[in-house]
């Protein structure tokens, strides 16, 4: 039963972890642009929300009104103003700039707050640890319901996005063949700028994830992006449903790990991560291998 | 008043100049092939008309207006259409998705799906078939319908027959024909210069990124262009230049 109970936390960590990573999954599949300060975004975030509940008393839900769409416009000009200019550089100028703004985010938030570690859960009152008794040996807790509940359907809006309005099939098309799209009257920069912006608003709300359920301080941004780029490279890069697979595969393994050993989380979780990434490059080598050889025979 | 004006046009690829000091007048409703051997401009003029290539010096007047410095969503918008050499099709969407796109031209007009399933009907079954699964010609109908979709003002074809069977390019003209004969402005990048003859009003042809040789395709003998597209005996060359 213990093990029970490890695997379904494991699934609700998952989604967690498909959140922090469906920003970082999106903007990689849209844009090809690996950004390294999302992690540092979304404790940015984070500590919006908390400035926001401490000397103004808005509960964190509320101040996601507020902090969402402010997130998008950050992601916006992160476009128009740094990414956009440093693509033409080359592949590597973006993600060199990302690296670099997550430095100046990081130490902009200690110098301001310090490096005290902060908690959203004072602020949701008992909603930080009420739970589900589902049996007497698993309980699902509200926070992690929600939290997993709010990446299906982030992912799952996405994906419709994506799939079934005019925007979502300009994002996809600018995605595949950015030099073409304006020969059948797409404006590409601006739908790179709103796709950055939806990205952000997305990590806007990993963000609030991750001060509910645990705490940060002004360093915890790159920790939470080794998670999100575990969980989006597991599920394969870009697929928006592989990143919740993603997440609950690293979720589940991390969590089986540390049943096993105390010390087995990080071990099993970044284990599976590598299981998985070399697999796919021996798989990918068989599989072009096999493609060949069946093309010289025929 | 001329639909489509070039003047003076300068076009470069980094070092080479690919179109030099080219200058010509399109009225409304023509239909003009662009001939030229490989490397002569062609493909970079039209680029550099859709505003997909930048200009280095010169200007391009659509319906009066410059639109030298716009960007190609914006000339997509004056009503500006490039079917691009290779066709250009996004690979992982549908037929119907990559039509769709076009719609963000913003040009309310004729060609709506339906119209392009019907003026191409090989099409209609493969309408929910990733672009990247159809045969040559289904992408080319794809291409053309994509841009036809964008209700142009001037329709510009690259190469369309490029790649093709020659049973799958006399469909494709087939197609094409109505589009001919309805009014659309049209400049054909062709390389069977009999078919060029044939189906254009007026024809261009380039050499070496100037245009070397222009006149009615009635007036203009086969051996006229041929002479012209190789550059052979530049007398004779000059005698026929306007």
């Amino acid at each position: 039963m213990i093990w029970l109970n490890q695997i379904v936390q494991g699934v609700l960590l998952g989604g967690y972890y498909a959140l922090i990573a469906c920003g970082l999954s999106f903007m990689y599949s849209v844009m090809g642009i690996i950004n390294i300060a999302h992690g540092s975004f979304a404790v940015l975030a984070a500590f919006a929300l908390f400035v926001l509940a401490d000397r103004f008393g808005v509960s964190p839900f509320v101040g996601l009104l507020l902090v969402l769409p402010a997130m998008a416009a950050i992601g916006w000009a992160l476009q128009r103003l740094i990414l956009q200019r440093s693509a033409r550089a080359g592949v590597l100028v973006p993600i060199l700039s990302t690296f670099g703004l997550s430095i100046v985010i990081d130490n902009l938030l200690f110098e301001q707050f310090g490096a005290d570690t902060r908690s959203l859960a004072p602020y949701i009152g008992s909603f930080s640890y009420d739970s589900w008794s589902l049996t007497d040996d698993i309980d699902v807790g509200y926070l992690s319901a929600l939290v997993f509940a709010a990446a299906v359907l982030v992912l799952g809006s996405l994906h419709l996005f994506l799939s079934r309005t005019p925007l979502g099939r300009a994002i996809r098309a600018t995605a595949e063949d950015p030099d073409t799209v304006g020969l059948v009257g797409i404006n590409a920069r601006l739908v790179n700028a709103t796709a950055t912006a939806i990205a952000m608003a997305t990590v806007g709300l990993a963000g609030a994830a991750l001060a509910m359920r645990a705490t940060f301080d002004p360093y915890a941004g790159a920790p939470h992006l080794i998670f999100a780029f575990e969980a989006a490279v597991i599920g394969g890069a870009g697929s928006l449903w592989g990143t919740l697979l993603g997440g609950i595969v690293l979720g589940v393994a991390q969590n089986i790990g540390a049943q096993i050993n105390p010390q087995g989380f990080f071990i099993a979780g970044h284990g599976v991560f590598l299981a998985v990434l070399f697999a796919r490059l021996y798989l990918a080598d068989r599989g072009s291998l096999i493609l060949s050889t069946l093309r010289r025979r025929a | 008043m001329s639909l489509l004006a070039v003047e003076q046009l300068d076009v470069r690829h980094g070092l080479l100049q690919a179109v030099r000091g080219v200058s010509f007048e399109i009225a409304r409703g023509e239909t003009v092939a662009l001939v030229g051997a490989n490397g002569a401009g062609k493909t970079t003029l039209l680029r550099a008309i859709a505003g997909a290539h930048p200009v280095t010096a010169g200007r391009v007047l659509f319906n009066g207006a410059e639109v030298t410095q716009a960007p190609s969503y914006q000339r997509v918008g004056h009503g500006i259409a490039l079917v691009p050499e290779g066709r250009r099709l996004f690979a992982r969407m549908s037929v119907e998705e990559n039509l769709m796109l076009a719609r963000a031209a913003g040009r309310a007009g004729a060609w709506t799906l339906d119209a392009v399933m019907e003026a191409f009907p090989n099409l209609r079954a493969r309408r929910h078939a990733r672009a990247g699964t159809l045969s040559g010609g289904e992408q080319q109908a794809t291409a053309i319908g994509r841009a036809l979709m964008t209700n142009p003002e001037l329709l510009m074809l690259d190469e369309v027959s490029l790649g093709l069977s020659p049973l799958v390019v006399e469909r494709v003209y087939a197609s094409l024909q109505m589009l001919l004969t309805s009014g659309t402005t049209i400049i054909l990048v062709e390389q069977d210069l009999t078919r060029a003859l044939r189906v254009a009003g007026r024809v261009l042809c380039m050499l070496e990124g100037k245009i070397v040789l222009e006149g009615k395709a009635a007036d203009l003998t086969r051996e006229q262009v041929t002479e012209a597209y190789f550059g052979l005996g530049r007398a004779g060359r000059e005698a026929i230049a306007p």
